[in-house]
Formats: C-alpha cells, structure tokens, sequence
C-alpha cells in the first residue's frame, strides 16, 4: 500500500523525519519496501497560463502559444502536447530551469521559432508515469506560483507491505492508529460528521442473508453535476497512492477507501430497479462487470441484486448496468460489511484483486460502514454538489461480530516474552491501541475495538505489547529444552559421508530440479508416473522425478556443450514413487560420469571411463556401511540402460541400485555425445550399516595359492568365488579374481580365470597338505559346477 | 723403520688414488691382506734379533692402524659419492602434477545447510526431515492457516491433482515431530521446499532450515539469544540483528530478522516467533503447560550472504564453472 507521508501526518504529526517514520513503520510490523520523494527538483517550475495559441507556420503538430507568467510579457513557447488550449493552466519551465528528469531549458529554435521554455506534463516533472499531454490543472489556480509549493510537494510515498493478519491498517487512519499508539502522538480527525439530510430520498435495501451482510449503510446524493472535476489535492493524493482520476463519485469512493479502510460503492441511482438484496450467487447467473468484462457467477460469491437480477460482485466489483457515468445525476453510496469467512477466495475464483476485495478478505472495521458513507457524502457535496438523503443504515443484530474480552495475565505474558515490564507501560501500550482495560487479580481484562478483529487470544495481546514495547528491547536469554541426548546411529552412515566420499573420488555435486519433464522420467524410469503437478511452472518440470539421473543428464549435457570434455556429477535428492493418494519418497546417491577416467595428467594414460571405474565408485560407497560380502550385482535389462553393461545391485534379497552404460538412444535424447556411465543408489539400503563385532586377528602365517581355470565365457567372476565359498571350506578366507584371460591359447567361447585363494587357520601354522587339500576341494566343485579346466 | 715409512706413505698415495670402492679393496689386500705388504713385515719380525722385534712389532702394528684407518676415511668418502650419484640420478621434477584422480566438491547449497547443521547439532538440536509431498493438513491447517485464509494466497503452492501438495516451506516437520516425539522437544528440520514462483529472485525449488524448541518456560528471550548466536556462528563473526515484528500464522508473536550489513543496510534473513497456541494444540500439547519457538531460515540466502553468490538462479543451473568454486 502506498501512502503519501503529507496524507499521513494531516491524521498523526509525531515529530520524526520521513525517514525516521518510515524505520518507525518498520518496526511496527508494517515493513517499508520503498520511499520515493516526489516533486524534488521543480525549482523554477510555475504555473502557467495559456492566452493563446496558434498553429506552428512549419509544423503541423506543434502549437505556438502565450504564456502568461503572472508578471512582465506573455512568453512566446512552442509546445507539441495535442491537449494544449487557450486558457489553460499547465506548468511551465523556464530557461534555466534543469527538469527531474536531467533536462536543462534553454531558449531555443524549433523549426524557425524561438521558445522560450516548456509547458510539461505530469511525467516529465517526475510525477507519474504516463501522461497524454501536458498537466491540466485546475482553472483557479494561480499564475505564476510555485508549482512545488502548489501541488503539496515534495512528499514522500512510503510503501508499505502489509502482513495479511492487519486488514485494520490497509488505510490511511489504520496507520494513524498504530503511529499514534508508538509515539503517543496524538490522532487527529478520527471523527468525521456528514452533511444533513435535505431530501427524504433513499434507496430500499434489504438484508435477505444477513450473514454475508450483517450491515448496508446507504445514503442518496440527489442532483450532482457529474462534469465536475475532483479537486487538485484530491486528485493528487489519489495519483500519490496509485489511482488516476476518473469521475467525481469514483474518485470519493476510492479517497475514502484510502483514507478510511472501508471501500465503498456508488450507483447511479436511477438505473437502480427496486431493492438492493445482497444474497449468495446461484450457478450460472451472469453479470457485466464495470470493466465490461462478462462473468458467470461462481456460486457461492455474494452477489448484489435488484429487481433486475445481479447488479455487482459484492466487494470485488460494481456492474456495468448500474454504473455511474458522465450523464448520472442522482447517487446511491453503498458501504457495506462483508465478512471475510464469506469473502475469502472470492475474487481469486474470478481471477480479480481489486483494492476491494483485498481489503473486504482481509477484514474491514465492521463498525466502520457509516462513517466512510457520511465521509463520501460529505466530500461529495463539497466537490459536485446535490442535495444528500438521510442516512440508512441496514444491520442485522445478531450477526454483528463479536469482540469479546481476552484475558492477559501479568505472569504469562512475563514468560512468553522473557521480559519484566511494567503494569503501567502495558496499560499505556494496551490503551493506546485504543483496547478497553479492566483490572483483575492475575492481570486483565482487555477488550479490542471493532476494528482489532485480529485480537483474540491472550498471545494476539502479548504480541501487540511486544510489538509497541520494541523487540528490541527484549533481552537475548540462553535456554534450550530438556530434552534427552539425541542418538547416535551406526545402523546406517550419514548420506553426508557417501557425499564426502564421492568428492574424495572426484564426483561434483550438482543439485536439480525434483520436477522434470515427463517424456525424460518416462524414458528413464521405463513408465509414466503418477506424480504430475496440476499447476507446473512448465511442462519441462511438470512430473516428480522417479530418478535422479534426468536431472543429472540435463546438467552434464549442458557442461559437455560449455566446452567441459569431462563431467562428473552427483545429487543426494529424493525420487518420488506411488500414487497421488500414497505417494513414497526415497533418498538417493545419484551419479553420471562421461569422459576421461582421469584427467589429463603427464603421469597416466588417458582413457575413457568404464564400467568398472565406476563399479569401484559404487562399491566405495557401500563399503563405508562396512563388509561388502553380500553385495552382488547382476546383469540386468532396464530402458535407459544399454544391455550388457547394466547391472542391479543386491544386497542380500534387497534392490539397492543400478549401475550401467547409458543406453545410445537415451543418450542421444540427452544430447551426450560420449559414453555416459550412471549410477544410481537407495542411500537407506545401500549406506545400512551395523556396528562392528571384532574377532581375534590370527597369529598365524596365511597361505596364498593361485590357480588358473578354464571356463566358458558366460560364467559370471562371482558364480565361481560363490562355488568355492560353497565348499564351506573353513580354511579360505578370500577369493580374487586377479587376471582374466581371453585369446591365442584359449579356445573361442572359452576364457581363462585366474584365482588367489588366501588360506589360513586361527590355532596352528598351516601345512601344504592342508593348503593343498583344501585348493583340491575347491578346484574339484569348479570342475562339477562348470566343466572348469585347471591350466598349469 | 724407514721401509715402513715408506711403505705407509706408498699406501697412502694409493688409497688416495682409489677412485671405487673396488680399487680400495685391492690397496687393503695389496697393504694389509693375508699376503699384503705390511702383513709380511709381521711375518719378517721372526728374523731379527729378540731385542729388536717388539719395537719393531709395535712399529708395524701402527702402521697398519694408520692404514687401515686410511681406508676406512676413503671408504666412507666413496660411499658417500656413491650414494650421492645413485641420489641424483633418481631425482624426480617436484613441480610437476601428482598422478591420479582430482578431487571434487559439495554444492554450495549443501555446503551451507551442512553449517547450519553443525552449529545446531553442537547446540544439542536433533535433525529431522519429513515427506515433501504432503497433505493439506501439515502444511496448512495444523500451522493455524485454514482454508481460505489470505496467508495461503501467499504461499504460491504446487498441487496435485487429489489434494496433495508440494511442501511450500520445512514447518509441517514440526507437526510431524512434535506428534511423534512429543515434547519437551528440540529439533531442526532441512530440506527441500517448492513455490510456483520463478523470476530472478525466485527458484520454484529452495531449500529452508526450520527450527523448533518447546518446553516449559520457553521465551521470546530465548529465541532471540539462539538466533543471535546461530548468525555468529555462521558468519564467524560479530553480528548485529534487528528483530522485526511481522506475521506467521504459525508463530505468535512472529519476527523478521534482519543482519547489519555493511554499514548501514539491513539484510532479511530469516522468519521466527513463539509457536501459536493453535499449533501445540493440533499436535496434541498443552498449551498453557508448554511454549515453545519456531524459526525457518533460507538455506540459499545464507549461502549468498556467506559465500558472496550475487544470482540466486546459479545455484540450480550446475555450471561446474560456478560450483568449482565452492571446494
């Protein structure tokens, strides 16, 4: 909300600086996003009057004029502002004169024609942002004077960003009253009278739903002079807080509004067919709205009718059929009370905001409706005339809002706020937001005002104590909870170690998007998930990722074109599985490596990264939850993934990952030109640990003994280390696999392997008959599993 | 006497002359070896007369000392010179690059939110998390902001079609918590958040720290002296903080906070207050017996202030330009 200072301080004049006043607001609650002086800089700048104008003898769209200054000779000006007329008053900028906007006049040529200076419109003098033409300002103002000083100017317009929970403050006086209750200055013309009545005439208005409506305070302006023009500081002030002028009822309504908090409406009271009902809306009535738009009514939204049907959007927008326009000359003033409860979501369901409905949903003073209406009369006589009617006021007793009293103990709000403060400061702060107080044994008794609909509870009143005391006065106090000691858990490792890890094994880690696009995570995770936003920011983010690497792919991609040749990437993020009703989220380690296995370094080889570079990546990983032994990866068939070069990875009977090639086409998809390595790991399952149980190191020597076989190609490494630690041979601690072998001596489809088999015994030195014995074992179930040949 | 003079300084100048260790074996065995000149000047004592021979014996043995102690000196010098060749011809450029695999590095982001968890972890605040799907009633109505309330509005929430929801900040953590664990209770809880809001200053994706203390006696106090000590500790430095009233649905009375930066510009960096009644009360406590404070930081924004990012969109973009340098 934008407010002009000089508005202000005509309700409340404590004596600080603008910018003390804006600190001030601020630390209120009402935070200070901006403070623009305006009408800085007019030096030299005054109001001139047009005597005459002619045509330009070179130029088609440029007058010749005389401007009177108000002493000496008429000055002689071109100007090119189509609006300019004789007997006009318009600003003028003499030569000298540098303009807001950094133009400095000086007496010039223009087509032949000496100007000496410039009429300037609203822009040009730093007041506005468009304007058609130069300033016309009103007939009585006088020649020669200030501009500046004639406009009210300089003034600051502070804005200011209301917190939704303060509807009283979106005003002028809701300011005022919180200015006030800080700095005890004192608030001015909080009362406003309205003109007598001088004509019977009113409008029937009747409450058939009081509940949406629990008052209608109305009033009749008969014979206004619609061609009236609202005058200069009304227009002003408007223009300050961002509204233009439009016609005189208009231009009242939204003064008021600012100035009070209540919005009001105003009819021409001639196209006004019968009583006014304002009832619930049923489905599909239809309604012009002022802005000629066409709507069908949402049901539920209260609607404003005649005998004619619907005539307004109670508190979002008047209809086009009962508008007031240049040819209305009687006025009905509507301001009513629409509940917020019956007012929330209203507008949005027409995609509307209106200065109206924002301040209607967030709460208006209830017992705020006669006075705005007594106010708008008032300033509606005084600016276009007409003869006001009685005013009305419709209200339903029982469904006004109640303010009931709210208890406030000493001793509690003491302890909220870790603060002594003393019985009399709350009385003062409590009384200067205009609360009632009574006495009690342990406290108060603190009865809100109308407007204060927000204080219900006790903490509603601490706050509003806080609030004026100053937070900043509050002491700083060290206290945490009693709680236990946190547990420390070796039942998994912390996915912040696995990061660690990875960053030790040179893995950047990258952080994207948990929405992707939907064709992606279709082509990776094999099928369509369930987890599509309604209201996407855009359709490349419209689906929960069921994997991380989309995201991943994206971001290599996008570093491979930018000139990276090697990219090594990972997230810790969650992937979002199940339906919309049940929907799961897992944590994972996601990676894609593309490129060489090293960088380019004199030292080593380069070659591109395999399976197997990455392989060791993974197992880093999962060894740090501690043995790996039951950790298998088998080969496996998945979308994104190229056959061959794609494996699950178990442990025990549980899925804990994949690791893989990317497929071509997937890669291709992606624009990665490379062989792209992925994998991807379920942090729980893969990082499960348990705290080690140690046992006694043997003592004695242990025995290697290498052998070599001769299997078939398809026989996976870990189908033969699982045959020998089938045998149960107590005496082989480990298998390795240290060479495979394929080529001249090897017959095709066949391949060689080589085994070191590390034998030991905990109680003795162990001999080569048991050795020997125990390798025999071994060779021999090899031999029965898989036709395994020994090779000398 | 004089031939053993001699003898000894003809030893000398070969031992002198020795340039290898093998040389100056062959001087030892040709002086004092079993056949070695000196060692047969022993053998000769037998001839002269008794009265002569231990003069004479003592003689010799001097001799040979004085060799043999020669010897040693131009061992060690050789040796010596050996080693120093062998050294120098193994010398490596110690310029050049180690072999091997670079190193890589967190995200700045995680870097951050790792901070933030420390200085709380050390503080005795235990760390939790919750779904960032969620229904309707953690994120909004168990936080004091039923339907409809204008607060929502503000929230520019992602659905889903159904009713779910794309958490809008880290707080229905503390619902879930405060249900689960009861109180007295001391947590904080980061993660991802979302926002159907994208311009320079927003990613629709963001990550937020959310903290909860609640016990007996928890104060306002309370709550300015924790944050105050978190913004130090974050900044390692001394910091001065502006609490600023403002509006949470969830916290009562509810704070901004802004940090003194610079010389006279105060930067927002983070939301608090003291839990709203309603909020202990739709997780089952008692509130009267208990109170308890609440706060929610930006994770980006921290890492900004900290670590000097000037454009928030960086952070989502993955340019390993930019992440190279938060190692």
């Amino acid at each position: 909300m934008k407010i002009a200072e000089s508005w202000l301080r005509e309700w409340v004049d404590p004596e600080l600086n603008s910018e003390e006043l804006a600190h001030q607001l601020t630390m209120l609650g009402h935070e200070v996003d901006a403070v623009e002086i305006e009408g800085e800089g007019l030096d030299g700048v005054i109001v001139g009057e047009v005597l005459a104008v002619a045509m330009h003898p070179d130029a088609d769209r440029l007058s010749v004029c005389q401007v009177s200054t108000g002493s000496g000779e008429p000055l002689e000006i071109v100007c090119g502002a189509p609006n300019v007329v004789q007997g006009m008053k318009t600003p003028l900028a003499q030569p000298g004169v540098t303009l807001p906007n950094g133009l400095k006049l000086r007496k010039s040529k223009i087509r032949g024609v000496v100007s000496n200076g410039m009429l300037c419109s609203a822009v040009e003098l730093g007041l506005g942002d468009e304007s058609d033409g130069i300033m016309h300002l009103p007939d009585d103002a006088p020649t020669g004077a200030d501009i500046a000083a004639y406009l009210g100017l300089p003034d600051a317009v502070i804005d200011v960003d209301l917190t939704p929970n303060r509807g009283d403050c979106f005003s002028i006086l809701g300011i005022a009253r919180d200015v006030s209750a800080l700095t005890g200055a004192e608030l001015k013309r909080a009362e406003v009278d309205g003109p007598k009545a001088v004509t019977e005439r009113s409008q029937p208005v009747e409450l058939v739903e009081p509940g949406i409506c629990p008052t209608f305070a109305g009033r009749v302006i008969e014979g206004i002079d619609s061609s009236a023009r609202s005058p200069l500081w009304m227009v002003e002030r408007l223009r300050r807080a961002g509204l233009r002028e439009i016609h005189p009822v208009v231009d009242v309504t939204n003064y008021v509004m600012l100035e009070l908090g209540q919005p009001l409406h105003g009819y021409d009271l001639d196209l006004i067919q019968g009583a006014i009902r304002p009832r619930r809306a049923k489905g599909g009535e239809a309604l012009t709205l002022l802005d000629e738009k066409a709507v069908e009514l949402v049901e539920g939204t209260i609607a404003i009718t005649d005998d004619s049907g619907v005539i307004g959007l109670a508190g979002i927008m008047g209809g086009l059929s009962t508008a007031v326009t240049d040819a209305t000359v009687n006025v009905f003033f509507e301001g009513a009370y629409w509940p917020p409860a019956a007012m929330a979501g209203r507008a949005r369901s027409y995609g509307l905001h209106t200065d109206a409905s924002l301040r209607f949903e967030r709460g208006v003073d209830p017992g705020g409706q006669a006075r705005a209406v007594e106010r708008a009369t008032a300033l509606l006589v005084e600016i276009a005339g007409g003869k006001p009617g009685p005013l009305v006021i419709e209200q339903s007793a029982a469904d006004q809002p109640e303010r009931k009293p709210v208890r406030l103990r000493r001793a509690r709000l003491a302890m909220l706020l870790g603060a002594e403060i003393a019985d009399d400061e709350v009385e003062r702060i409590l009384e200067g937001l205009g609360l009632t107080l009574a006495a009690t044994d342990d406290g108060w008794q603190v009865t809100p005002p109308s407007h204060r609909f927000d204080i219900v509870i006790e903490a509603d009143l601490i706050e509003e104590i806080a609030r004026i005391y100053g937070y900043d006065r509050i002491p700083k106090t060290t206290a945490i909870a009693a709680t236990p000691l946190e547990t420390v858990t070796e039942t998994s490792v912390d996915p912040d170690l696995a990061a660690a890890t990875l960053v030790g094994r040179d893995y950047q880690e990258a952080i994207t998007y948990s929405f992707v696009d939907a064709a992606d995570n279709t082509l990776i995770a094999g099928e369509a998930s369930e987890l599509e936003l309604s209201n996407p920011i855009s359709s490349e983010m419209s689906v929960m990722r069921s994997s991380l690497w989309p995201g991943l792919l994206h971001a290599a991609a996008t570093n491979l074109a930018r000139q990276q040749d090697r990219v090594r990437l990972f997230e810790i993020g969650r992937s979002y599985h199940g339906t919309l009703e049940a929907p799961d989220e897992v944590v994972r380690i996601a990676a894609v490596t593309s490129g060489s296995a090293l960088p380019e370094q004199w030292g080593a080889n380069t070659r591109p990264v395999d399976f197997f570079d990455v392989k060791a990546d993974v197992m880093a990983l999962i060894g740090l939850g501690g043995s790996t032994d039951d950790v298998r990866f088998e080969s496996l068939e998945h979308p994104a993934l190229q056959p061959g070069q794609s494996a699950a990875i178990r442990r025990g009977d549980r899925d804990i990952g994949l690791l893989g090639k990317l497929h071509p086409n997937v890669a291709r998809h992606f624009e990665l030109k490379r062989p792209t390595y992925v994998f991807e790991l379920d942090a729980m399952a893969a990082l499960a640990s348990s705290a080690p149980r140690a046992t006694p190191v043997s003592r004695f020597p242990a025995i290697r003994r290498d052998i070599a076989v001769v299997v078939a190609e398809s026989v996976t490494a870990s189908q033969l280390a699982d045959a020998i630690k089938a045998t149960n041979n107590t005496l082989i601690r480990s298998v390795r696999i240290f060479d495979i072998y394929t080529g001249p001596g090897i017959e095709a489809g066949l391949k060689s392997v080589a085994l070191g088999l590390i034998l030991q015994e905990t109680s003795r030195t162990l001999t080569d008959e048991d050795a020997d014995a125990a390798v025999a074992v071994a060779v021999q179930k090899l031999q029965q599993d898989f036709g395994a040949e020994l090779r000398d | 006497m004089q031939e053993i003079q001699k003898l000894v300084e003809a030893a000398y100048a070969e031992i002198d002359a020795a340039a290898e260790l093998s040389a100056l074996d062959a001087v030892r065995v040709s002086y004092l070896g079993k056949k070695g000149q000196l060692t047969a000047l022993l053998k000769g004592l037998s001839s002269l007369p008794a009265e002569e021979r231990p003069k004479a014996g003592q003689a010799i043995n001097e001799a040979k000392q004085a060799v043999q102690e020669r010897l040693n000196s131009r061992r060690e010098a050789l040796e010596s010179e050996a080693l120093a060749a062998r050294l120098a011809a193994d010398s490596v450029d110690v310029t050049l690059p180690g072999r091997g695999a670079g190193i890589g590095g967190r995200h700045p982001v995680s870097r951050a939110r790792i901070r933030i968890e420390q200085i709380f972890r050390n503080a005795g605040f235990g760390v939790r998390s919750g779904p960032e799907i969620e229904d309707d009633f953690h994120n909004f109505t168990a936080l004091n902001i039923p339907d409809d309330h204008p607060a929502r509005a503000m929230h520019d929430t992602f659905y889903f079609p159904g009713g779910n929801l794309l958490r809008t900040h880290t707080s229905p953590v503390q619902i879930r918590s405060m249900v689960e664990e009861g109180v007295p209770i001391r947590i904080i809880a980061p993660g991802r958040v979302y926002r159907c809001d994208s311009d320079q200053t927003h990613t629709p994706m963001f990550h937020q720290v959310e903290g909860l203390v609640v016990d007996r006696g928890i104060s306002f106090a309370n709550l300015k002296a924790v944050l105050h000590q978190f913004v130090e500790a974050f900044f390692e430095r001394d910091a001065e903080l502006r609490f600023r009233p403002s509006y949470f649905p969830f916290t009562e009375p509810s704070a901004e906070v802004d940090v003194l930066w610079g010389e006279d510009k105060w930067l927002e960096i983070l939301g608090c207050g003291m839990v709203h009644p309603n909020v202990l009360e739709s997780a089952g406590i008692d509130s009267e017996e208990f109170t308890g404070y609440a706060f929610g930081m930006g994770v980006e924004r921290l890492a900004m202030l900290r670590y000097g990012v000037t454009d928030l969109r960086t952070f989502f973009e993955n340019d390993l330009r930019f992440l190279a340098q938060f190692r």
